[in-house]
């Protein structure tokens, strides 16, 4: 392997402040009872960050301040809100590399994704729903579509400011009014978006970011005020959401985990598959919901399969998420370091055979090595759970049917990939796989105009395309 | 004003009528409930359907719901319109349970009109998205799987409660009220090419079966619309939540069924699977 020399991204782009408020009524403010929690930067453990913990007097006000916004602003004219939305689609634009330096910072993603994936589509997102505001009549939901109210937020870690896009901008497009909660490990960026949107000039209250963990969630998708909740998150925190809303008339849509079979037939172009293997399930860390994380293989071409992938991941650079050249960077916490390590040794205590790379991980932070584990059943703990880091379980497959059904044997059903040359292969495989988004010779492709989101227990709803309205319209 | 089986006959001196046995509609067949009980409606005895009938019931919506969801819509649509059709032709029968005439020609309509919805839906549902790179990318519905139905009590909300779930190429579990008209559709059902197991009615009381049904790991949805008491309604979408089925919730006041349905009772029981796939030479 070459030799790199480092090539990092300058931090002095972004300037972080020592401490930050929640944003409420389109100001800053520290919370009620003055409760704070620190941000830490995941390959360093250094502290970025102090920021305000809502309580429940806070979520109160800032539920409040949607409330009152929600009247105004639904009731401007759809052309008039699609003109704010395109302004913060521009102004994302222009501040990209800032906002793409803080994302890796707190998050540890490397900076090659933050500023390639995660930012080009943040403004994407926000483009596309601008789009909207003024075509609803259109998008097939009745004549007379109109806003739900105010709606609750939570977003995870892995993709913070693009999950916050995914869930505020399809809200104003339609008309309604958000309380977003940004994951405690990963605040910054929502904050950030709060200073777009005053930059913006968004009318106070039409976006309020409440900080905090999973209390300051409960409390926001609880609260009585609340017309709609949208969460993104883990399979187990939907099913109390889908609890905690029973019998209150809220509507809820739910995006949560995943298991995601990638199935590789024997006349696949190796090379192309390993890339998208690799892709499926080391991008982002392994950090998200629709991961390749387990691999089928054709029993015919394993071995080969397998010494190319070996070689592949042999080259993957981990560390620094602001080197321009890192592959993986740091696992988001040391919470979450634990649960991949964990699983990771279940993987081998149960008789799977586990493999990485060489490679050096820096002393401090959160890391974790590219890893698979070969000789997986359909009955492993690491086939079964999602494990989300960068951990591949490889199991086989000896015939087309044999290959659904096990791809199929989950409660997940997120996404899926399949790698042929044969088209008629590639239809009928698509069409019986029960996942929300299929990969047919890719993985791990985002757009706003493509509908995502689950079958089974990896939730309910869409989100992009003109799908993705119609969590947001009464 | 519903009437026993045993008046409805009409009366020939000199010879006994032949009285219908009411049973429960699994799998296509018409089995008694494995409980052995019955209870006592307008005069007949009907079968009192038991916790092991409704997961017996999901087992045969299941093993129908991949070849049903497989068929061609068009096939579908097809066999929808054959529901009418023979509806049509057994109109006495429900007449003489009491259904109303113009409840009756609603009812067949309402098949009729998801019949043509079948080969429909998927073109008004999906389609191409332009996405932002060489990537041919589609997006189209398909139905979510096995779903449990709580019925409301008229013929023409029955009838409004199962055709949107199984034109799509879902299963249906359904807990009628109104056993004696849900099981003459049944039997409409049964005549009609619809699969064994696709259509599953069983009779009794929704308090003591649906709670099995809501938390039925091998349900993907359920239907609430014919749940008449909200507490019970937020304890079946609480059970629901476990696995995270699909649920439609009750209407507060009711739903006027002889309004345009619209969309979504189909859509909420559609998933949108969309596929990527690169364009290159």
């Amino acid at each position: 392997m070459f030799e790199y020399a480092p090539a990092p991204e300058s931090r002095s782009v972004v300037d972080i402040a020592g401490s930050y408020g929640l944003f409420i009524d389109g100001a800053f403010d520290g919370g009620k009872d003055g409760n704070v929690f620190k941000t830490v930067n995941p390959a360093t453990e250094e502290v970025l960050a102090e920021v305000a913990a809502a309580g429940p007097e806070d979520v109160d006000r800032a539920v409040a301040a949607a409330r009152r916004a929600f009247g105004p602003w639904s009731a401007l004219p759809g052309a008039e809100r699609a003109k704010y939305l395109f302004r913060i689609a521009r102004i994302i634009q222009e501040r990209s590399r800032e906002l793409a330096v803080l994302e890796s910072l707190d998050n540890g993603k490397p900076i090659k994704e933050s500023r390639d994936v995660d930012l080009p589509l943040v403004a994407a997102h926000f483009f596309y729903y601008a789009g909207w505001a003024d075509k609803l009549a259109y998008a097939g939901f009745g004549p007379d579509p109109r806003p739900i109210g105010v709606t609750g937020q939570v977003i995870p870690w892995n993709f913070p400011l693009l999950m916050l896009a995914w869930k505020i901008a399809p809200a104003l497009a339609t008309g309604n009014t958000v309380v977003l909660k940004p994951a405690e490990t990963t605040p910054l960026s929502a904050l950030f978006f709060a200073d777009v949107c005053r930059q913006a000039e968004l009318p106070p209250g039409v976006v309020n970011i409440v900080t905090g963990a999973g209390d300051t969630g409960a409390y926001l998708v609880q609260h009585p005020d609340v017309n709609k909740v949208a969460f993104t998150g883990s399979t187990e925190v939907g099913r109390e959401i889908a609890r905690a809303v029973a019998g209150t008339g809220k509507r809820l849509t739910l995006e949560l985990g995943g298991k995601a079979a990638n199935i590789v037939f024997d006349d696949a172009p190796i090379d192309q598959a390993v890339e998208g293997i690799v892709n499926g399930i080391f991008f982002n860390q392994g950090h998200v919901c629709c991961a390749g994380s387990r691999l089928l293989v054709q029993e015919s071409v394993a071995d080969e399969l397998l010494a190319s992938l070996k070689r592949r991941m042999a080259t993957l650079r981990v560390g620094d998420p602001l080197d321009k050249n890192t592959d993986i960077g740091a696992i988001n916490s040391a919470a979450q370091l634990t649960r991949i390590t964990e699983l990771s040794e279940i993987g081998a205590s149960e008789g799977a055979e586990r493999w990485s790379p060489e490679c050096t991980l820096p002393d401090r932070g959160f890391w974790f090595a590219p890893t698979i584990f070969t000789g997986v059943t359909q009955a492993h703990r690491i086939a079964r759970e999602e494990i989300f880091g960068p951990v591949l379980s490889v199991l086989t497959f000896r015939t087309p049917e044999e290959a659904v059904a096990k791809a199929n044997n989950t409660p997940y059903g997120l996404s899926a990939g399949i790698w042929t040359e044969k088209g008629s292969r590639i239809l009928a495989v698509a069409d019986k796989l029960r996942a929300g988004v299929v990969w047919a010779n890719t993985f791990n492709k985002f757009d706003p105009a493509s509908p995502f989101g689950g079958y089974k227990e990896s939730g309910y709803g869409r989100e992009g395309g003109r799908h993705g309205l119609e969590a947001y319209l009464a | 004003m519903p009437k026993s089986s045993s008046v409805k006959a009409p009366a020939e001196p000199g010879r006994l009528s032949v009285r219908k046995t009411y049973k429960l509609y699994i799998g296509g067949a018409f089995p008694r409930s494995e409980s052995g009980r019955t209870y006592l409606v307008d005069g007949d005895n009907v079968a009192l359907a038991s916790r092991k009938d409704a997961r017996d019931a999901v087992l045969a919506a299941r093993a129908a719901q991949p070849k049903w969801a497989g068929a061609t819509a068009y096939n579908r649509g097809q066999v929808l319109y054959r529901i009418a059709e023979m509806m049509e032709a057994r109109r006495a029968e429900f007449t003489a349970l009491g259904v109303r005439s113009s409840e009756l020609s609603a009812a067949v309509d309402r098949w009729v009109w998801y019949a043509g919805w079948s080969d429909k839906i998927a073109q008004v549902a999906g389609g191409a998205n332009p996405v932002a790179g060489p990537f041919f990318n589609i997006s189209a519905p398909e139905p979510t799987g096995v779903v449990a139905v709580v019925a409301p009590p008229s013929l023409l909300g029955l009838v409004s409660v199962i055709a949107p779930a199984i034109v799509t190429g879902n299963t249906v579990v359904v807990l009628a009220a109104g056993p004696q008209v849900a099981i003459t559709l049944a039997e409409v059902l049964a005549t009609s090419d619809v699969p064994g197991g696709v259509v599953n009615l069983l009779t009794g009381r929704y308090a003591e079966t649906a709670p099995w049904l809501a938390s039925h790991d091998d349900v993907n949805a359920i239907d609430l619309t014919g749940v008449d008491h909200p507490d019970v309604a937020i304890e079946l979408e609480r059970a629901a939540a476990g696995t995270l089925k699909r649920v439609i919730r009750p209407v507060t006041g009711g739903v006027d069924f002889t309004a345009d349905p619209g969309l979504r009772p189909m859509t909420a029981l559609l998933e949108t699977k969309t596929v990527w796939h690169p364009k290159g030479y």
